[in-house]
């Protein structure tokens, strides 16, 4: 479903402030991966998922989105395929406009804007739908603007709109990392069920190794702007904590004490 | 003093269109655009000329209303395509349109004194000229406000509503965002455009000038029209900026009538933006204030 060739990315180059955040990256998602993504700061995760979204351009490598190369694609014209969730629950929704109309720009992802009303009588239905699943008391609410939701009502909106158009390939960066303990893991459940519902191939970064070794069929970690470690299948169910340390420290030379904490 | 009131509420109608402009690009889009200053001139300018050549009003006002739209467009691409910023851009449009302005005209000022306007069917018919301008004033207003009210639920307006709330956020959503912005400059500035030549005809003459101050004027009028008539729902926000023109015109006569010098007039009008601008803190300091004096009390 994706694949990434050579990925190499440079921020402010030929300056005093050049930093190499991705090494020449390959990688390859299969149709159905739920591939989850850890690594200390500064390791190139969210720059990888950027990279893939279109919104850095990259220096050199390929990136191909279900055969297509899609490399020198603008954010806009890429977004058709894909469904993001950010880090900030701010970031996902257009505050000022209330729930229904977030949810009908999600809607009309990738399609051409035209003068066809912007929210359809059919539409507020399959929404009030939806928002009945999250259980979050949404569906009562559709005219509120979302500005006045909590950062976990907007994170689950944001997910819901990420996924009301079955996504090529769900991108979520960090996305339950600004919320409390109690939310990031209702959050969770919620990515969980709407990944396995919708069958969606998902690239999820994390910060929380416990996360990133429950959920999914792949793990990778990430140090120093490339991929250190890589495990799948049996392997990754039987995996804990302390094994996946040792991974860490095996692959990047057992020097990175400050990141070890850093993935907690 | 009848007549005065009816010379600001005409003028306020006029302005109205303008100042729906100005929220357009201010409030919508979150893009202060200086460009305004340079499209209302150009419409009066593109009016005018276009009158003493013997074309009907009307059509001289919608070749007006185009004219506003391609400076919009100017401004757009500088901002979106060169990358300047919105402030910088839509000044070097108005500076720009000076020049074109007076290349225009061919001079700095075109008089259509005793000639054709778009007020002329209603004067022609003995009513007041005052009162003939709040009737075109009116309808154009009205006209304006319910097109743009179905616009921005459209599927388009409602992809510029978003990009002047989250531009990430709109672009994730597969919308280029800076088509959008050009498309709320283009309509802004078109009726920037169109109220200039309105101005333009009610005052017979259109002047190089015409436009200076006119930036703040129009938020002046929105923020008036926020405060006083403010509510929910996009109608009512869209009628409370007619309102609001036409409020702010009023007091503007009334401060001229009590006999403040006409030359204080703008400083007059920065100071009360300012003020105006101010107030939502200012509410929130006032508060604070108050309970920190209620605690003393305590």
């Amino acid at each position: 479903m994706l694949q990434i060739k050579d990925l190499k990315k440079i921020f402010n180059r030929g300056t005093v402030n050049e930093k190499v955040a991705l090494t020449g990256v390959n990688f390859t998602l299969n149709p159905g991966d739920f591939v989850t993504v850890i690594g200390g700061n500064g390791a190139g995760k969210s720059t990888l998922l950027n990279c893939v979204a279109g919104v850095y351009p990259v220096d050199e490598g390929h990136i191909f989105l279900d055969g297509h190369e899609v490399t020198k694609l603008p954010e806009h014209r890429r977004a058709k395929h894909l469904g993001r969730v950010f880090q900030d629950p701010m970031m996902g929704t257009a505050a000022d406009m209330n729930i229904e109309e977030n949810l009908a720009l999600a809607y009309r992802r990738g399609q051409r804007r035209t003068l066809k009303w912007g929210v359809t009588a059919a539409e507020r239905v399959k929404y009030k739908e939806l928002l009945q699943q999250l259980d979050l008391g949404l569906e009562s609410r559709m005219t509120d603007k979302v500005g006045l939701l909590s950062g976990g009502q907007r994170q689950a909106l944001t997910l819901l709109m990420a996924t009301l158009q079955a996504p090529k390939l769900l991108l979520l960066d960090e996305h339950t990392a600004a919320l409390d303990p109690k939310t990031a893991a209702k959050v969770l459940d919620l990515t969980q069920k709407l990944v396995e519902e919708n069958k969606l191939t998902t690239l999820m970064v994390t910060h929380n190794m416990q996360d990133a070794i429950r959920l999914g069929n792949r793990l990778i970690m990430m140090h120093e702007g490339n991929i250190a470690v890589e495990i799948s299948g049996e392997e990754k169910k039987n995996l804990d904590k302390s094994d996946l340390i040792a991974l860490f420290e095996k692959a990047s030379g057992g020097k990175l004490e400050s990141d070890r904490l850093l993935l907690s | 003093m009848t007549q005065v009131l009816l010379g600001a509420v005409s003028l306020g109608l006029l302005w109205a269109i303008m100042t729906i402009g100005v929220y357009i690009t201010y409030r919508i889009l979150d893009i202060a655009d200086l460009t305004v200053e340079g499209t209302l001139p150009l419409g009066g300018a593109i009016a005018c000329v276009l009158i003493t050549q013997k074309v009907d009003p009307y059509l001289a006002s919608f070749i007006a209303m185009l004219g506003g739209c391609l400076a919009g467009l100017c401004t757009g691409l500088l901002h979106t395509k060169l990358k300047i910023p919105a402030l910088l851009s839509g000044i070097l449009t108005m500076i720009a349109l000076y020049s074109v302005n007076l290349r225009i005209m061919g001079m700095p000022n075109v008089s259509i004194l005793r000639m054709s306007t778009v007020f002329k069917p209603l004067t022609n018919l003995g009513i007041d000229k005052n009162v003939s301008a709040i009737i075109v004033g009116f309808v154009f207003a009205m006209i304006v406000i319910t097109l743009l009210y179905w616009f921005f639920g459209t599927e388009l307006g409602s992809a510029i509503r978003a990009t002047g709330n989250n531009q990430k956020m709109v672009r994730a959503q597969g919308v280029n965002t800076d088509t959008m912005k050009i498309l709320g400059l283009v309509i802004s500035n078109g009726l920037v455009a169109l109220a200039g030549s309105f101005i333009a005809q009610s005052q017979n003459f259109a002047d190089v000038q015409m436009g200076t101050g006119s930036i703040v004027i129009g938020l002046a009028s929105l923020i008036i029209g926020e405060v006083l008539f403010g509510g929910r729902g996009f109608y009512r926000r869209l009628l409370a900026l007619i309102l609001g023109a036409v409020t702010y015109r009023v007091i503007i006569a009334l401060v001229l009538k009590m006999g403040m010098n006409s030359n204080d007039l703008k400083l007059f009008t920065a100071v009360t933006v300012a003020l105006c601008l101010w107030l939502p803190q200012g509410k929130e300091m006032l508060a604070k204030f108050k309970k920190s004096l209620k605690k003393e009390g305590a």
